[in-house]
Parts: C-alpha cells; structure tokens; sequence
C-alpha cells in the first residue's frame, strides 16, 4: 500500500478507530474521552489538510479493494470529495467540542461519542466514496450509526422519533440499492470519474436509465429530505442539539444531497441526464420542497422545528440548483452545499445553548433573551440573516448565483420561486430576531454563573461557525474561498468532460 | 483424508458416550480437529478440483460413494467452524456433572452433538440419493435427541411434533428415491444426470424427495414444527439446528435441482418454489415481529430467512445454460446461507447469555443490557445488519447478488419480496434493539455470564460480518466444479 492509497482510508479510518476506541472507556474516564475525541477530530483535519495541499500539486490519492465479482471498494480523492469531507472535518471538530460542552454529566457519554465518531467516519467515507456502491455501503453505514444518537435519550419519544427516523431510511435505502443493483446489471461498476459513460448506452435502454434514476433519486431523497419524504426530520429533532446540528448540517441531510449531486454529475452526467429529460421534473419537486418547507417552517413555535422545516427547505437549493442546467446554478448548488453547512449548525448550536443554559425551547418564550446571551444570539442572527440571503453573509451568494443560474437554464420561475422562499426565510427568522433583540423580557433570566453567559465551550463553536459564515460570503471571491473551489469544480464539470 | 471428516466425529461420539467425564474435552479437541481437516481437504478442491473417494474401495454400486467438490468444501468448512464455536460456547453453557454416576444434560448432548457433525459432514460428501438418505436420517435422530434435551413438557411435545415431521419427510424422500433406482438403476448425482427423462415416474419421483426435503428444510407452510423445536432446546442446539440442521436437506434439494436434474424441470415448478420462499420470508418475518420471547423471535426469523434460499430456484429453473444470471442466483443463493448461518447462530448463543443473565428470554428483559453485557449487544446488533442485509456485511453480498440476479433474469416480480422481506427483518431486529437503549428497570439483578460465551457469540456475529469483504474467495470456491462460468462477470448489455 503507498502512501497516496493509504491516505482515504486514514480519513475515514481516524473517525472509525476513535469511535471503537472510545466504546470501551469507562463511563467516568472523562478527560481521556474527550482527548481522544480531540485527537481524533484534529488529526483527520491534518489528514484533510494533506490531501488539499496534495492534490493541488496534482497528486492522485486511490484505495481499491476488490469486494464481489463485479465491484470494488473504491475511495478516491476528487475535487467533490475534497469540498465535502473539507466541511465534514472542520465542522466535526467544531462540533465535538460543542459536544463534549453539551453533554456534560449526562449518562451514557462512552455510548455517545462512539456513536458520534462513527458517523463522522461514515458520512467522510460517503465524501470519498469512488463509485456509487461504495457510496452505497456508507450512506447506509450512515443511517445505522445516527440511529443511536437519535435515540440516545432513551425516552418513549425519542424512540418514537427513531422508528420514525429508521423507516424512512431504510425503505429509502431499500429503494437506492435496487437503482444501485438495477445500474450495476445494466452498465456494470458504475465509477465516479468515468461521467458520461452512461451517454453511449444504446438508446433502447433509456427508459431503464430513467426508471433508474428515478430509483436512485427516490432513495437520496428520503435523507435530502425533498417532498413528500420529508417526515422523518421534523420529528428527529428530538436528539440531543449537537447531533441535530450534525444531522442537519453534515452528516444525514447532506450525505442526501449529495448523493443527489454524484448522480446527476457523476453517474449520469448532466447533459445527458438533461437529454434524458429528468433534470426539469426535478427541478420542480425541489422547488415545491422549498416553498413547502418554508412555508411550514413559519407555523411552528418550536425553535428546533422552526429550524428543521428550514433545513428541509434549504437543503433543497442544492437540488434546485444541481437540476439547473448551466454552470452557474452548478456553481451556486455546490457552494450552498458549504454554505447551508455552516450556517445551519451555527443556529443549531445556538438553539442548543438557549436551551441548555436557561431551558426554553419555544419562540414565544424568547422575548429580549439577547439581553441574557448577546454572544448566542449574535451569532444566530448573523445565521439567520445568512439565511434570507442578505449580503455581504454565505447565504447570499448561493441565491444570486442560483438565481443567474434559473436565466441562464431558461427558467426564469426559479428566480420567483428563490424570491418566495427569502420572503418567507425573512417572515420566520426576522421575529425571532425582533423578539430576541427589541421585546421586553416576559420573564426574569436565571443569573449568570460565571462571567460568560453560558460555557465557553458552548459559547466558541457559534461564534466560530458564524465567524465563517461572515467570512464566506465576504471573502467570496477571493482564492480558497467555497465560491472559489465550487467555481473550479463546475469548470471541471462542464468544460472537461467529453 | 476424506474418511476423517466422517470418521473423526463418529468416533468421537462413541468415546464421548462411553467417558462421559471427558465429553467436553473430547468434544472440542473433535469439532476442531474435524475444522482442521475440512480446512485442509477445501484448500485441495481449490486446487484441484473436485475430488471422488470409494469407501473402502469397492466401486459403484456396490461401495459408498463419497464425492465433493466446491458447494460440499463450503459447507464443510461451515459446519466445522460452526460447530468448533459452538462446542466452545457448550463448555461454558452445560454444567458438568457434580457427582460420580449421575447423568446429566451435558452427558447427553456431547455425543449427539458429535454424531450430528458427523452426519452433516457424511452428508456433503455423500454421492448418491441413497447415501443421502441415509446420512440425513443420522442428523436428523440426533437433532431431535438434541431439541428434546431439556427435558420439560415443552420441549418434548415440541421435539416429539419435529419428529413426526422428519418421518413423513424421510418417508416420502425414500419413496422417490425407490422411483428412481426402480426407473433407471442408478443412485449416484452425476450417474443420474446422465439418463434422467422427464417421464411420469421421474417427475413422481422428484415431487416426492423435494417435498419430503422442504419439510425437513420447514419452507412455509411446512414449517410449522420448527419454531417450537427450536426455541424450546438449549441455545447452543438452537443455534446449530437453525443454521447448520436445515441447511443439511437444503443441500440434498440443491444437488437434485441442479445437478441431477438440471435443465429438465419446467419453468414453473421453480416458480413455485420461489412463490413458497415468498410467504415464508412474510410470514416468518411477521411472526417475528410479533414474538415477546427473544428465543421465538429468532426461531420465526429463521422461517423467514430460509424462504430467502428459495429464490435461486425460479432464476436458475428458468436459465438453460449455466450462463452469468444463474451463476450470480447460485453464489447469491449460498451466500444467504452462509451468512444466515453464521448471523442466526450467533443470535441464539446470544439469547443463550441473555438467559443466563438475567434468568428468562423475554425481550423486554433486554432493558439496559447495553451496559452489562456491550459484547452481547454488539453481537445481537452485527448479527441483525448480516441479517438485514446493510452493507457491509455477508447478508448484504447475498442480497447484491440476488437482486443481480433477479434483475438480470427479468423475472422483476421477485424485487419487491427481496426488499420488502428486508424492511421487515428490520422491523424485528430493531424492535429487539431498541430496548438495549432503554434505561434499566431497577432492582433487576444481572447474573455475571462466562466471557467465553458472550466472546463466541461475538466472533460468530463478526464472522456474519467479515464474509462481506472476502466474498470472491467464496463464491470462487463455490463455483468450483458446477460449471458456472469461473468469472461471472456480464458483457453489460447496455454499453
């Protein structure tokens, strides 16, 4: 094995091993765990770190492993996988810090963070997967190691949720492996950097080709969550606030998106896929999961649920913009996929601190909590504001270029429907912020217990997640910048293909 | 070398019975030391291919027989590596006797336990129906004095009702086995293959063996014995009657379908078998669902996972050739019965500790158990994703490949039983595990269990797991010597 083959495997590796590892520490050897948690977290990011620098000076990391007759065990390093497991590492780290903050004396923490760890090393592996059965055997690998955290508080309404949660993704998962299997008889190993083979099957094969991406797509959505096979989230955000914000940012939610964003690039390829004539019916189920997710989002006094609808909302601007035609809503697709990251776990964190520090969880309980905890609530706001779109924050940047996208594909709607949804991301987020700012408390704050107004280490990773939300969106042009790597990736796409 | 795999467990038996002091010693020294020999005997099929042994010397028809090729060296390495586990496990479950001159269960169950292993080794390696016959007979007595050892009402109505069972499925096996020596003169597989027409008395024949090995096998509806006979037996004979004993005729049907009979039988015999398989993956798997005792749970899941084995038949029934589809239907087919075997008895050794622990196999006893017994909960949870099928694991490369072959024979109907048997295998698996994650009921005492047993338990549920990612070794070995093509990979239509 050399040292580029190695590579891929050591990123996924670094989470699985942390995970086992921590599984058998006792319940109270507390500062062990969390070292080997942050040593886990720092040094996949180093490994990250390694494989950015080495594949910009033009080296090629690969792991294959022949598994059955017919396929591999495929990891491979590309410019996609290089977006997404870049924001699963940075956003992991983040999030176990939150984790180890937020969890606290509770029980079962061994359980937990073995649990948290594998799924990071799944949802990394879905980001390196080099060919859609690799791809498959993680995203599955996924839905079994959140169901514990979903789970993990042990009361009859978080198992609810998780029978829930299990349903959907199994049958979800059921309905990809026949696609997967179907695609497999039809074409063979269907690999990820040979896209637009599938363009020189014989045209008498196209109608399997589109009952087969139906399958695939029918499958990825259940955890992209696109309308009507949304159902499981809302009720899934009963888990513990740092597994929501990895659930809604990272892990789950995404891995869907994803999914959705290998298919039509990598698999089909999107010209054909265009010729196909399935990316418009596409198109329009992510549009209608927009308006319907945000529309639903307004009704809720929740603020876990608030953000949830908002997610299934969200994240279907990745698949609104995958199924756009044209390199700019490529470019704004891809660039969300970061940008909705960053920004959805900081309001995650947020929520979680508004709950754990003073045990609200409603909006209508909120009134001038940004007297109480102005850091929180500063960073939520910057999140939110993200979220409507307002410049110079991420958010921003993936609607305008997704809107350019729509009239450069020929669709003006999508301009109308990108308009509707920030109306109404503006009629669901700006109360909050009104009522958090400019109201008067309805109640009186339980005191500070120390000089911040929560712990620290709840209070940095919003901050840091907001702080790169900001930065994003300020720094959009520059080198480095999401908007840069998306840019180049789209470029790839579109003009090196056959 | 051949002569040892049968040889070696016979004589142990009869030494275990005769110094029943040393049974478990004798016991184990025997299951492996069989294990070592299968592992050395496969390792000359792979390199040469199969091999044919006249006991003794005399030649057909007057000696016996033995034959084996790939399919006879895969279930012999799974039957002694099984089998050495769960001796090991035995050591631990069966108290040994306290006092000179009493006998006890741990008495009994070593030289059946032995004669069983010996039987199913004699069994794949036997050439000819008759032999066959023979060799199913001896596991099926010592199974039954296995199922029966408890000793309790329960356990003996429920042995007593798998015996009557066994006998009407001997019985009808020997019938059409009295058909073809009348018809053709002729016992052996191969010899058989030769001559054998689609007349009435053959097809006579045929329906009579495959319905008296689908009795023995339990495919629904002629499953009912099974679930009680293997819920109420100690769980190490649970463990070896669900996944080693019905795999036993299961084999038999195997070699009669598609070696003697290959090519001859008609399109929809298969896909009555396969319809057979489909109620039986609903209704074990419902039954599942439904059970309160963990024991009963996994025997109904056993009802269920063996309809899987029944649908290479309608996909290889309908090839003429041994082309691609029927080779991924075949190493599918076994796959699910390897897997099955290694998931499914890890899960009754599991119930085995659980038992132990906590003194009864109900599931809501698994409150909690997370904490006491993780080795334990990891198994019943790994065994559970091979038994899904969720990648990675064996149940998921049975499940790829029979979902290839499905698709590749066009026979698309089939999709729908593979995916839905899997949600409801879920379905039970989950129902099981949700309750380790529940907190712990108070005041409910936890007996410490030996680690060796919860550790089996484990290394069987790894193994369920581990067969996914070396599964070309396998189905290579497999292949050997039925004439599927050595590299099934097809010419993609579409490209």
């Amino acid at each position: 094995m050399t040292w580029e083959s190695a590579m891929p495997t050591l990123i996924v590796g670094t989470s699985l091993l942390t995970g086992l590892l921590i599984f058998f520490l006792e319940e109270k050897r507390q500062r062990l765990r969390s070292t080997l948690n942050l040593l886990g977290a720092g040094l996949k990011l180093v490994f990250v770190g390694i494989i950015i620098v080495g594949t910009l000076q033009g080296r090629e990391y690969e792991f294959r492993f022949p598994l059955v007759l017919g396929f591999d065990f495929l990891l491979r390093v590309d410019m996609l996988s290089l977006l997404f497991v870049t924001l699963s590492g940075v956003l992991w780290f983040v999030t176990t810090i939150y984790a180890i903050g937020y969890l606290e004396g509770s029980e079962h923490r061994s359980r937990f963070f073995g649990f948290f760890s594998i799924c990071v090393a799944a949802s990394t592996g879905i980001a390196l997967a080099g060919n859609l059965i690799t791809f498959f055997i993680f995203y599955e690998f996924l839905t079994l190691s959140t169901y514990p955290l979903v789970v993990h508080r042990g009361t009859e309404e978080s198992l609810r949720a998780g029978r829930t949660y299990l349903w959907y993704t199994i049958t979800g998962g059921t309905v990809l492996f026949v696609g997967v299997a179907w695609l497999n008889v039809l074409v063979g190993d269907v690999d990820f950097s040979h896209a637009g083979s599938l363009a020189s099957v014989a045209p008498y094969y196209h109608t399997e080709l589109i009952a087969i991406f139906v399958l695939l797509i029918a499958g990825l959505g259940v955890k992209a969550a696109l309308v009507p096979l949304h159902g499981w989230l809302p009720v899934a955000m009963v888990a513990p606030a740092p597994v929501s914000a990895l659930l809604h940012a990272v892990a789950v939610v995404k891995a869907g998106a994803f999914g959705i964003v290998r298919v039509v690039y990598d698999v089909f390829g999107v010209s054909f896929a265009n010729s196909l004539g399935v990316l418009t019916p596409l198109a329009i189920l992510a549009s209608i999961t927009i308006i319907y997710g945000s529309l639903r989002a307004m009704t809720q006094d929740d603020l876990k649920k608030r953000l949830a609808y908002s997610t299934i909302s969200q994240v279907s601007y990745i698949t609104l913009g995958v199924a756009l035609f044209g390199i700019t809503g490529t470019i704004g697709s891809l660039v969300h996929l970061v940008h909705q990251g960053i920004m959805k776990i900081t309001l995650f964190f947020c929520a979680g601190n508004v709950a754990e520090t003073l045990g609200l969880h409603r909006i209508s309980e909120m009134n001038g909590i940004g007297r109480r905890m102005p850091v929180t609530m500063g960073a939520f706001t910057v999140a939110a504001l993200g979220m409507i779109g307002l410049p110079p924050i991420a958010g921003f940047i993936s609607k305008w270029y997704l809107a350019l996208g729509g009239l450069e594909a020929g669709k003006p709607w999508v301009v109308v429907v990108l308009l509707v949804s920030s109306l109404l991301n503006a009629a669901y987020f700006l109360p909050i912020l009104h009522a958090a700012w400019f109201k008067k408390p309805s109640q009186s704050w339980s005191p500070r217990t120390g000089k911040l107004e929560t712990s620290a280490m709840l209070l940095v990773p919003p901050v840091i997640t907001a702080g790169f939300s900001l930065a994003a969106g300020l720094f959009a042009a520059s080198n480095g910048s999401p908007l840069a790597l998306a840019r180049q990736i789209a470029e790839l796409l579109y003009y090196s293909s056959p | 070398m051949i002569i040892w795999l049968v040889l070696l467990p016979f004589a142990g038996g009869v030494l275990a019975f005769a110094l029943a002091r040393w049974g478990r010693v004798i016991g184990l020294l025997t299951t492996a030391g069989t294990f070592a020999v299968g592992l050395i005997f496969s390792a000359q099929i792979w390199q040469n291919g199969p091999q044919r042994y006249l006991v003794g010397g005399w030649s057909v028809p007057l000696g016996i027989n033995f034959f084996a090729d790939g399919l006879s060296a895969v279930m012999l390495l799974i039957t002694g590596g099984i089998g050495t586990i769960i001796s090991l496990y035995s050591i631990s479950y069966f108290a040994p006797t306290a006092r000179k001159g009493e006998w006890s269960e741990n008495d009994t169950f070593w030289p059946l336990w032995l004669f069983l292993v010996g039987g199913l080794n004699a069994l794949f390696l036997s050439a000819d129906v008759f032999n066959v016959y023979v060799t199913l007979e001896v596991v099926t007595l010592a199974a039954i004095g296995l199922a029966a050892l408890a000793g309790n009402a329960a356990a003996l109505t429920a042995s007593l009702r798998y015996l009557f069972a066994a006998l009407i499925g001997s019985m009808a096996y020997l019938m059409g086995v009295a058909l073809l020596y009348a018809s053709y003169g002729l016992l052996d597989f191969q010899a058989l293959q030769q001559v054998v027409q689609t007349d009435a008395p053959t097809v006579l024949a045929l329906s009579l063996m495959t319905v008296g090995l689908l009795l023995k096998t339990a495919l629904f509806p002629l499953h009912f014995w099974l679930p009680p006979a293997h819920s109420t037996a100690p769980a190490p004979v649970s463990a070896a009657l669900s996944g080693l004993v019905v795999k036993g005729s299961f084999y038999i049907t195997l070699r009669l379908w598609f070696e003697t009979f290959y090519g001859q039988i008609h399109f929809s015999a298969g896909q009555l078998l396969g319809a057979l398989g489909t109620a039986a993956i609903l209704w074990g798997s419902f039954q599942a669902v439904r059970q309160k005792r963990l024991k009963l749970l996994i025997a109904y899941s056993t009802v269920g996972q063996i309809g899987y084995l029944f649908l290479l038949f309608p996909i290889i029934t309908a090839t003429t050739s041994r082309d691609v589809v029927a080779a991924w239907a075949w190493s599918g087919g076994l796959f699910q019965a390897i897997s099955h075997a290694l998931a499914k008895t890890s899960m009754f050794l599991s119930a085995g500790v659980l038992l132990k622990a906590v003194g009864t196999d109900e599931i809501k006893s698994m409150r909690g158990i997370a904490g006491h017994l993780p080795l334990t909960t990891f198994a019943l949870a790994l065994a559970g994703i091979s038994l899904i099928g969720l990648p990675p694991s064996g149940g998921f490369v049975a499940k790829w490949l029979m979902m290839k072959a499905i698709i590749g024979s066009g026979q698309w109907w089939w999709i729908p039983v593979v995916t839905l048997g899997g949600l409801l295998t879920a379905g039970y698996v989950f129902l099981m595990l949700r309750y380790t994650f529940l907190p712990q009921e108070a005041n409910h005492p936890f007996k410490p269990v030996s680690p060796v047993m919860q550790g089996t338990a484990f290394a069987l549920a790894v193994g369920a797991v581990v067969i996914g990612f070396r599964a070309k070794e396998l189905i290579t070995l497999l292949n050997i010597g039925m004439g599927f093509p050595e590299v099934p990979v097809l010419e993609n239509p579409g490209l």
